[in-house]
């Protein structure tokens, strides 16, 4: 495309279908114990 | 839902639902804001008119059926359809716990959430008795979980490290019965590390959280010693020596707070990492806004600019080839954490719980002696399974300020915590938080997706 230049997989849809397997890390157990950030966590699903 | 912004020279498309980010040229910024659903077969004439005066007719018609396109493949205006998935974990197990060591600490830093260190209810040190009730408490509530997290908190963990080897010992010990592998995390001031304590971290830690608020000026006007002195230069050996010590595969962070004080507070980073610090996390107080520290909607401006200016400064260093780690610049735009995982952020109440020295049980760390919050007990074995569930009910879509915020599933409705303190209910915003926050995922979306545009040319 000549003026939209698309970035990445935008599959955050398809993680929902298989997601909520709660393996991942609880977010605020990693480095800020005061705010909340999730995005930046990784999916532990095991494939 | 869209959201756009201009940021570093770009200009950074986000389709909130999708998670699909683009980046745009200035007649596609313009256009989508003269262009709503439904769409037709052509671009309609007020918004080409419009717009013609700066671009050509043709441009804008090219543009808008690139919209459309996009908009048919489903990620430009796609649908919010997750709301079905919000009630999916009200019986979730409890995976992860804040356990207060020591609710005492060797500093007095003056912004200090905890009290100094007692969090308002005197003086006191977890016994290992307790600390084993509360990891057979996690064992029992997991479920089918097998990573368990236990971070060690304070006050200062290191004020009572032989109960901490001893709580760790006894955990491992269970592992195998259990089916279960515990991810062992503690937080430091680092005033009293021993070697002993720091190969035992190294050891046993699946992360680390070094506290240290950068510059010594910084750093030693808030975070001082019993004697009011500072901090600084008795941490810095024993975070140094750490690190060093620390094998490449473990986590760790060096984690300050900025406050009203040093809202210049790249210059920390930078501080941090030119003391040979590559994994930094450092974030704003949150205060009651009486406190001279405090940080108030009229210091935003700076902050975010101050954001800005730190994006610069760590996309210098990696143009270099040099390697630096921002933890809220962190994000993975392919790979994050699944949807569901997205809304309903850190899990406190329901997946996440704290443990005083005294066996009481909070949905997390900040709650801790508020006594409305109070879920339970260990010795007298109670637990209020309806706090849970309405914690597990604190989502993005029942939080009504961040149904219909762009940046809900990065953030995930926020610090329930923060919500009560300040804005009186977990279920209200913070907004001063949400700002903060917002501004901070532009710039780490922003140097993302200019990474991934690099990377595919």
């Amino acid at each position: 495309m000549k003026h939209i230049k698309t970035i990445n997989k935008a599959n955050l849809k398809k993680t929902a279908a298989k997601g909520g397997c709660g393996k991942c890390q609880a977010s605020c157990q990693s480095a800020c114990k005061t705010s909340c950030t999730v995005a930046n966590q990784k999916c532990e699903r095991e494939a | 839902m869209i959201h756009k912004f201009k940021l570093g020279g770009f200009n950074i498309l986000l389709d909130v639902n999708s998670g699909g980010v683009h980046i745009i040229d200035d007649l596609t910024y313009d256009l989508l804001d003269n262009v709503e659903l439904p769409f037709g077969d052509k671009c309609p004439e007020a918004a080409v008119n419009k717009l013609s005066k700066t671009y050509s007719r043709q441009d804008i018609e090219d543009c808008y059926q690139e919209i459309v396109s996009l908009y048919n493949d489903k990620i430009l205006f796609s649908e919010d359809d997750y709301e079905k998935y919000a009630l999916s974990a009200v019986a979730s197990p409890i995976k992860a716990m804040c356990l207060h060591i020591a609710h005492d600490c060797n500093l007095r830093c003056k912004y200090c959430f905890a009290s100094t260190g007692d969090f308002g209810g005197g003086r006191m040190l977890m016994d290992f008795e307790t600390g084993k009730r509360a990891i057979d408490f996690l064992l029992e509530r997991s479920g089918d979980r097998k990573f368990l997290e236990v971070d060690f908190f304070g006050g200062e963990p290191s004020m009572n490290f032989d109960v901490v080897k001893q709580l760790v010992e006894y955990a491992r010990s269970k592992e195998e019965e259990f089916g279960k592998k515990f991810r062992f995390t503690v937080t430091t001031n680092g005033v009293h590390l021993t070697d002993d304590m720091i190969d035992f971290i190294n050891k046993e830690m699946y992360n680390v959280v070094l506290s240290i608020d950068g510059r010594k000026e910084v750093n030693d006007r808030m975070r001082v010693r019993v004697d009011g002195t500072g901090s600084y230069d008795r941490i810095i050996p024993n975070f140094k020596r750490l690190v060093e010590k620390r094998p490449k595969d473990r986590d760790w962070y060096v984690r300050g707070t900025y406050t009203k004080y040093n809202l210049d507070f790249s210059n920390d980073v930078m501080h941090l990492y030119e003391l040979g610090f590559d994994q930094i996390s450092v974030e704003p107080v949150m205060a009651d806004p009486s406190e001279p520290y405090a940080i108030t909607e009229a210091d935003l401006p700076k902050i975010f600019k101050e954001y800005e200016v730190l994006s610069e400064k760590i996309q210098k260093i990696r143009d270099e080839g040099k390697f630096i780690n921002f933890f809220h610049f962190m994000i993975d735009l392919d790979q994050g954490p699944c949807a569901i995982k997205r809304l309903r952020g850190c899990g406190s109440g329901n997946e996440y719980v704290s443990v005083t020295p005294d066996g009481d049980i909070y949905p997390c760390h900040q709650f801790v002696g508020i006594e409305k919050f109070k879920m339970g007990n260990l010795y007298a074995g109670t637990f209020d399974e309806e706090m849970k569930k309405m914690f597990a009910q604190a989502h993005v879509y029942t939080k009504p300020e961040c149904k219909k915020c762009w940046a809900k599933f990065y953030c995930s409705g926020g610090c329930n915590a923060n919500n009560y303190i300040y804005a009186g209910d977990i279920h209200n915003a913070h907004k001063l938080s949400c700002q903060i926050q917002k501004k901070r995922l532009e710039c780490a979306i922003m140097m993302k997706a200019v990474k991934m545009l690099e990377s595919a040319e």
